[in-house]
């Protein structure tokens, strides 16, 4: 038992997943019915955790993408401006077709929507890969630059879209269980598949870790930043069109607003340091839960809104003091410490 | 001592000065008045909006530009694309060419005095539209129009009110504020508690941002559905909060605008839309129709009278049949 705890402390996402605990177990407290899941009258699954796990799923897909990034020393502070751009996109040419609630018209919208997102990374790829820009630096031009795009793409309105088969992206469900929730789990399984299964999250890592000794070890940096960069904006594409058909309209200054900011602190929370190299997706999936839970606390427990900030503040804070190294040595010191004490009086009794 | 009454002195004749400087202006804006009045096309109202951030700002862009049109009073327009640098080019640019008057939405509350003292030395009488500025110095502008945001949550208020007069059970309800800190969600509020208060009956169960967004309104919605045993209004800061927790509400299975009733301010399209269907109860209207007051205001002005400094936008509420019969003339 004590060596299971031991083992369990010493693993990276044993706070992540305490705090994620706290959180759910502090509102099962505030509301009494807060684990139940009901299947409602349409078949659908019903309960606060289905809203947290829809609602938290264009977080989880930017921070997968976010992850990759990160694991090559790299940053990408666009996502949020790429939702915008997505959504706007998917929007307009929804509202410019003759058939706004055909599956066509919805398939021509997304898939164009998508490609534009995939270029908008590739965009950043080549600043930071080949023009060499730090990519803080790179991926803000486009953090600014993007929702001036998606304006002019919406002329500055709010786009509202009647559109059946695009809102089942944001708010539908396929057997009962929220689309939103099998975009997300199918973006992170084929992600962990591609980079766990093959050598390519080895390559990515050695790039975080020493871009010019993996250069001299003959792995491809210059690809592979263009690779990130690209399923990057593609996840925040992606992202942005769950967001957008959620509310059934495009919004160019608000949707994915910060979003950036969640898709950071979930992959950090989740133990990939932002020094790159080793990443862990399913730290990320921790931290994004973490995030949205949090969130959903604090409408529960009805935290008043002045005060909200704080008491996410207080828990990032948590969560990254109890993740922190040196908060972690010492707590290997007074693990090691447990040990011996238990140790000595067992020789002792031997002999 | 000696340096008491020179510091004294010196005070006395700072503040002599600084009267002498505030009075010039003001004697040069009575001069333009007294000299006698324009005709009406030869006036030139210079108006530096903030920005086409929304369909609410678009109707308020195009009433403007249509009533002056209207009314043949010339209208130089500049876009300040929400960034206050380029509304201060714009007035700056406005002094220079000497316009009769500036009308403009200041982005931000703050950071205008150096820019609307230029106009102020330059006897160009400052029209604010919208939004107000905070400023110690009231002299700075003329008169502010816009809408009273604690009047609109009020009229929100008293429309409950009347709603339940005949019954005496507990009225649970949900508030979706705008953004935390900003005018309209504070006075809204305001307005909205004073008118309910009277009654015990009335109780804010549960109050949280939505950030005057769709899918923030839908989020806390949806938490709110959750936590709280049951909800029998819901009043939401803006149409789009609104909107968003009509979604939120019939994915719980209730019908919106029956089972929960819905109060909202703002009145745009989308939002007059979902009323007439009879998913949204009743708006209160916060309009973007200031043109034809703004020409009222240029007009006396022109005429050498005074204007109230402060000028509240004429403003109307929707029940679900007047949405019915407004929606197919209304601008935005």
């Amino acid at each position: 038992m004590s060596g299971f705890f031991t083992r369990a402390l010493s693993n990276r996402l044993f706070w992540p997943v305490v705090m994620l605990v706290a959180l759910l177990v502090v509102n099962a407290v505030a509301v009494p019915g807060f684990f139940s899941i009901t299947i409602n009258a349409d078949g659908h699954l019903f309960g606060s955790l289905i809203d947290i796990l829809r609602n938290g799923a264009p977080t989880l897909i930017i921070a997968v993408g976010m992850t990759l990034v990160i694991a090559t020393r790299g940053i990408d502070l666009s996502v949020g401006a790429i939702c915008a751009i997505a959504g706007a996109v998917a929007c307009s040419i929804i509202l410019d077709s003759p058939d706004p609630g055909g599956l066509w018209t919805v398939t021509v919208a997304v898939a164009t929507a998508l490609a534009l997102s995939l270029v908008l990374g590739l965009w950043n790829g080549f600043l930071v890969a080949v023009l060499g820009i730090q990519p803080i630096i790179a991926t803000l031009v486009l953090m600014t630059a993007g929702r001036g795009i998606a304006m002019l793409i919406t002329e500055g309105q709010i786009l509202t879209v009647e559109s059946a088969p695009f809102k089942f992206l944001g708010s539908g469900f396929i057997v009962g269980i929220p689309v939103a929730v099998i975009i997300g789990a199918v973006l992170f399984s084929l992600a962990a598949l591609l980079t766990r299964r093959t050598a390519l999250g080895l390559l990515i890592e050695s790039v975080g870790i020493n871009p010019e000794a993996s250069r001299q070890a003959g792995v491809r940096a210059r690809g592979l930043l263009f690779t990130v960069y690209g399923f990057c904006a593609l996840a925040a594409g992606i992202a942005g069109l769950i967001l957008t058909a959620n509310q059934t309209a495009a919004d160019a200054n608000n949707t994915g607003l910060f979003i950036e900011l969640d898709a950071i602190l979930a992959v950090v929370i989740g133990g990939t340091s932002l020094n790159g190299g080793r990443y862990s997706l399913v730290g990320t999936l921790v931290g994004a839960l973490v995030i949205q839970t949090l969130v959903t606390t604090v409408y529960t427990v009805g935290i008043p809104p002045i005060a909200t900030m704080v008491f996410k503040a207080a828990v990032v804070t948590a969560v990254c003091l109890l993740q922190s190294p040196t908060t972690n040595a010492a707590f290997a010191r007074w693990r090691d410490k447990l040990a011996a004490g238990r140790r000595v009086p067992a020789e002792a009794v031997a002999k | 001592m000696k340096k008491t009454i020179g510091l004294f002195l010196a005070g006395a004749l700072t503040l002599a000065m600084t009267a002498c400087s505030g009075a010039t202006p003001a004697a040069t804006t009575s001069g333009a008045a007294g000299t006698g009045k324009k005709a009406l096309t030869d006036i030139v109202v210079g108006f530096a909006q903030v920005g086409a951030e929304s369909g609410w700002r678009t109707a308020n862009t195009k009433d403007i530009q249509d009533s002056f049109k209207t009314a043949g009073i010339q209208l130089k327009f500049s876009d300040a694309q929400q960034k206050q640098e380029n509304q201060i080019k714009a007035i700056r640019s406005y002094i220079q060419q000497q316009v009769d008057y500036i009308a403009f939405s200041p982005v931000v509350q703050t950071g205008w005095d150096a820019v609307l003292g230029e106009a102020k030395a330059a006897g160009i009488p400052v029209l604010l539209t919208d939004r107000a500025v905070d400023s110690k110095d009231t002299s700075l502008y003329v008169t502010f129009l816009g809408s009273d945001f604690v009047l609109e949550g009020k009229k929100a208020g008293e429309w409950l009110v009347e709603q339940y007069k005949d019954k005496t059970d507990p009225v649970s309800i949900v508030q979706l504020e705008g953004t935390t800190g900003s005018a309209p969600a504070i006075d809204r509020a305001t307005g909205f508690a004073d008118a309910i208060k009277a009654e015990s009956k009335f109780k804010v169960v549960a109050s949280q941002t939505g950030d005057f967004t769709r899918a923030g309104g839908k989020q806390v919605m949806e938490a709110m559905l959750k936590s709280q045993k049951s909800i029998d209004v819901v009043y939401a800061h803006n149409d789009d909060m609104g909107l968003g927790a009509i979604e939120a509400i019939e994915a719980a299975g209730k019908v919106p605008g029956k089972d929960i009733k819905i109060i909202t301010v703002d009145a745009v399209k989308d939002g007059m839309t979902a009323l007439s269907e009879g998913k949204i109860n009743f708006i209160v209207e916060c309009s973007p129709l200031l043109g034809k007051q703004m020409i009222e205001i240029v007009t006396k002005l022109n005429n050498g009278e005074t204007v109230p400094a402060r000028i509240v936008t004429e403003e109307t509420t929707f029940t679900q049949e007047q949405a019915k019969a407004a929606l197919p003339d209304r601008k935005y």
